[in-house]
């Protein structure tokens, strides 16, 4: 086996130190009746040809060479080449959680870095090192607005992403913690203002919307979080585009920023790995879920980092931990780091602007449902034809259409969900335009 | 004497935010070929935010120079031993990072339409399959992202499937040796936390257990081997227990490394189960994740599953979404697929025979590892030892250094230390899991550092102490870091040195 750096001498000897005949000699001390009396029913291990071979034919069942026009929650946005190039130095890539400052100062200081241009993105002051993913933040977020307000009940947005809506309800049922939604405007595709303000209560602990929304519609964040504020809830704001932070005015009346990074040069790959992140107001840092590194000074006076606020965390807590979170995505959030390093202040505006016009092009041509002002997604009238239908056509150019919406709103089973990139060509959106027009 | 380092120079360097400076770019976007949009009329100028205040402005070469100067200060695995207790630190084959990054796997995108996601669904199928053979469970679900999410979806599962019996249930027993996860676990899912001592081998005792275990308990919680690196060696009789009094036995597989191939969980009683890929399965640790943490299963568990399942149909691959019984979703799309690639690459290079041998050898460098140390450190549980091995630090504290020093004094020898202070049931403790991917050469030398410290702690305790030397970071003041939390920078914060 190439991974096994041994030779059958260095074994042999290995073994005399240890006072055993054999390897299996090793486990003579398990019960018998725990042991596998037989080989593991898997093939005979490959050489490194073959598990390439092997993963390129499965590769090449997926779509290969189709334009996109799927969105909803993952985006086909371009890649720097450096992004790759950082996370794959071994440095990054094969090292633990920096539990030992003083060998992780790159890893501690790059999650610094993150950390500080999450909160300057947000608007808000402080940002943790990661979550798992936007879906998971979610709950997490709620959890979080649970505990600091002592509240019990959480009111969601319909047009919050679906999936995530199911995170939540998964995460929330065992907590005490109920789930009511309310619903957004049929003619705008925004929250619909006064049945939020129908279910806000003294019981609410949080308000969760997402911008832009899940029909890519740019939600009223302040009127939302100044209905939560009046009954003593917390806003709690949802993204899923991260580019649209490059052009949209940050969501500072928010208490509490959950969202996704995977816009910032983390792959589509069939939905992770993904990075997530919870960013929040100062005062409620030692309520915040997750890894977090903060400046100190080494013994010689240098700066360094560590990671701290480990009391919130379940290794020092336990069973009172803010969160049981252990693993986070430190390489997948390096990613993010390098790619809004090379984009940059002047860049990332740029980047947004580009898919706002791309956007809007398409968008130009197509019937749309809602009204409502949108970055780079948009809900469309399939018209004519069922959606499906559409996107059958579209398949057999190359084309991978919008979501149909019904699986997820039976309301809008007409309708389908289009998002338009950086990376979409005009010639492909025209085409996309011709196959809605029937 | 330090055999295996030598000083050599880093290069220091300031954060992004310090070496920005105005109008520098390290991006160029492609030319429009649509008319541009004026945001304000697009959005409404309310909607339209100024400029990222204080965002980095770098050239590219700067921003590469700035990324892998900061990576020479981190160790790593391609750097040597990482001899982390409970982590399996083993080494990240390359091939794997290719095979992820193929155009048709990275750029899938999870609502693409099933006809065009079959090769994906296929590496997720075969997957599932290879890992309920490893475990000798029913049915695997892989949406879990992490170790801890996996914890989380199989203790949901045990409640849905109670509930859906008409009794809950309260209780979750969890012994005193487990990982911090397990009772932070119990209380996501909304069960009290029982602890239960573990006897004087480490193990847990059955008539503790017998006693524990109440109407009231829904489940055991337990490491298998436990976080001592020791076979329960009455796993058998504890699930017998457990499943007479109504209540199911879940495993935390972090340990799995020392098992594959030589006894499955499903074989020994286990009802539910959670695999950290990214310990037993050679996926990359990256600074702390990403992982994935698979749930494996019994039959029983099998209607309550996260939705959606994989269903073979008509020759092709299809997920099920119509599950009436599922406990619902733990994750959107389909889990940490990258992960699951990588995964699934290491088990068909290593096929049934390598992953035996990889688990024989692990076992192998740790009990070698005991023999050579076992002269100079106290070794509290003496039960035999399988991937990893527990020592207490109270000849050298009495001498006046502690695990923590010895762990920094290490780093001066060239190694990442171990993990310190856990178990909390060995005091002082000092958990090696070395993993099978590691030479006689590399154990020979981590063995003759430990022993070099303990040599050192007898005829000058400070020496120790005060590491580590040679790193260009000392000790760090995490203590002020805490008071006064300082986790984002500031314009105008002190530049650095």
């Amino acid at each position: 086996m190439r991974y096994l750096p041994k030779s059958e001498s260095e074994r042999r000897e290995m073994l005399d130190t240890c006072g055993a005949a054999s390897l299996e000699d090793l486990f003579s001390h398990l019960p018998p009746e725990v042991r596998l009396g037989r080989p593991l029913n898997l093939e005979a291990g490959k050489s490194e040809y073959e598990v390439v071979d092997y993963f390129r034919a499965r590769a090449a069942e997926n779509a290969n060479g189709y334009a996109s026009f799927l969105g909803a929650g993952v985006y086909s946005h371009y890649r720097p080449v450096l992004c790759d190039v950082v996370v794959s130095r071994g440095e990054f890539l094969t090292s633990y959680t920096p539990y030992q400052p003083e060998i992780s100062q790159g890893t501690l200081t790059t999650i610094f870095e993150f950390q500080t241009m999450l909160a300057q993105l947000t608007g808000m002051e402080v940002a943790n090192a990661s979550m798992y993913d936007g879906s998971t933040a979610v709950p997490e977020a709620a959890m979080m607005a649970a505990r600091i307000t002592g509240r019990p009940r959480i009111l969601a947005s319909r047009a919050l992403h679906p999936e995530y809506r199911q995170v939540l309800e998964t995460y929330a049922k065992y907590q005490g913690l109920p789930v009511a939604e309310f619903g957004y405007r049929t003619q705008t595709g925004a929250l619909d203002l006064a049945d939020l303000e129908a279910r806000l209560d003294g019981h609410t602990a949080a308000v969760i919307i997402q911008s832009p929304n899940f029909f890519g519609v740019i939600e009223e964040l302040k009127q939302a979080a100044e209905l939560a504020h009046q009954r003593g809830a917390l806003l709690v704001f949802i993204f899923s585009e991260a580019v649209s932070l490059g052009l949209l005015r940050p969501p500072v009346e928010a208490d509490i920023v959950a969202g996704e990074m995977q816009s910032f040069a983390i792959p589509p790959s069939f939905g992770g790995p993904f990075a997530g992140v919870i960013a929040t107001k100062e005062k409620y840092i030692r309520q915040i879920p997750g890894r977090l590194a903060g400046e100190s000074k080494d013994s010689r006076g240098n700066r360094a980092y560590c990671l701290t606020l480990a009391t919130r965390e379940q290794h020092i807590r336990r069973e009172k931990a803010t969160s049981n979170i252990c693993t986070n995505q430190a390489l997948v959030a390096l990613m993010a780091t390098v790619f809004m390093t090379v984009y940059g202040k002047q860049g990332l505006r740029e980047l947004a602007e580009q898919n706002l016009a791309k956007a809007h092009y398409l968008a130009g041509r197509l019937p749309l449902k809602f009204s409502g002002p949108f970055f780079n997604e948009f809900v469309v009238k399939a018209g004519a034809r069922p959606p499906e239908a559409v996107n059958r056509a579209l398949l057999e150019k190359k084309i991978i259409g919008g979501l149909p919406l019904g699986r997820f709103y039976p309301e809008l089973e007409d309708c389908v969900l289009v998002c338009a990139t950086e990376m979409s060509r005009r010639e492909q959106m025209d085409l996309v335009a011709e196959a809605f027009a029937g | 004497m330090i055999r295996k380092t030598r000083p050599h120079i880093t290069q220091n360097e300031p954060l992004l935010f310090e070496i920005s400076s105005p109008g520098k770019k390290g991006y160029q976007l492609p030319e429009l070929d649509v008319p541009a949009v004026n945001p304000s009329d697009a959005l409404g100028a309310a909607n339209v935010r100024d400029q990222i205040e204080g965002f980095p402005e770098v050239s590219e070469v700067e921003a590469i120079r700035h990324f892998t100067r900061l990576s020479t200060w981190n160790y790593a695995i391609d750097l040597g031993l990482y001899p982390l207790g409970s982590c399996t630190m083993k080494y990240n084959p390359r091939v794997n990072e290719l095979v992820a990054r193929l155009d048709g796997l990275a750029w899938a995108h999870p609502y693409q339409p099933e006809e065009l996601s079959q090769g994906a669904m296929e590496i997720m199928a075969r997957l599932e399959a290879a890992l309920e053979e490893i475990t000798g469970m029913d049915a695997v679900t892989l949406q879990p992202a992490a170790g801890a999410h996996g914890e989380l979806t199989g203790i949901l599962l045990i409640r849905a499937a109670l509930e859906a019996g008409g009794n809950p249930r309260k209780k979750i027993l969890v012994p005193d040796s487990a990982h911090g996860t397990n009772p932070a676990t119990v209380a996501m899912a909304g069960y009290a936390v029982e602890n239960i001592r573990s006897n004087d081998r480490g193990m847990v005792d059955l008539e503790t257990l017998e006693r524990a275990a109440g109407e009231d308990v829904a489940a055991l919680m337990v490491t298998n081997p436990n976080t001592l690196g020791v076979f329960e060696a009455h796993i058998v009789q504890a699930a017998a227990i457990l499943h007479a009094k109504g209540a199911m036995l879940y495993m935390d597989g972090a340990n799995m490394n020392a098992l594959m191939g030589i006894a499955r969980p499903g074989d020994f009683g286990v009802d539910v189960m959670h695999l950290n890929l990214h310990k037993t399965f050679s996926t990359p640790h990256g600074g702390g994740g990403p992982g994935a943490g698979p749930v494996a299963v019994k039959k029983h568990l099998e209607p309550f599953l996260p939705t959606p399942r994989l269903k073979r149909a008509d020759n092709r691959w299809t997920f099920d979404y119509d599950r009436p019984r599922s406990l619902g979703r733990v994750r959107a799309f389909h889990g940490n697929f990258g992960v699951l690639v990588r995964a699934l690459a290491y088990i068909l290079a290593c096929g049934g025979e390598g992953l035996k041998a990889a688990t024989m050898d692990a076992v192998l460098n740790a009990t070698y590892l005991r023999k050579l140390l076992e002269p100079h450190f106290d070794l509290p549980k003496s039960a035999p030892s399988m991937h990893e091995v527990v020592f207490g630090d109270d000849r050298q504290a009495k001498l006046g250094a502690r695990n923590v020093d010895i762990a920094k004094r290490l780093i001066d020898y060239g190694f990442h230390p171990y993990t310190v202070s856990f178990p909390m049931i060995v005091h002082g403790a000092m958990m090696i899991e070395p993993t099978e991917t590691e030479s006689k050469r590399e154990l020979d030398l981590f063995a003759d550092a430990m022993i070099s410290i303990a040599r050192e702690i007898e005829r000058d305790p400070k020496q120790v102490t005060s590491a580590p030397h040679l790193t260009r970071t000392s000790r760090v003041d995490e203590v002020t870091a805490a008071r006064k939390p300082v986790v984002r920078w500031r314009p105008g914060a002190a530049p650095a040195d």
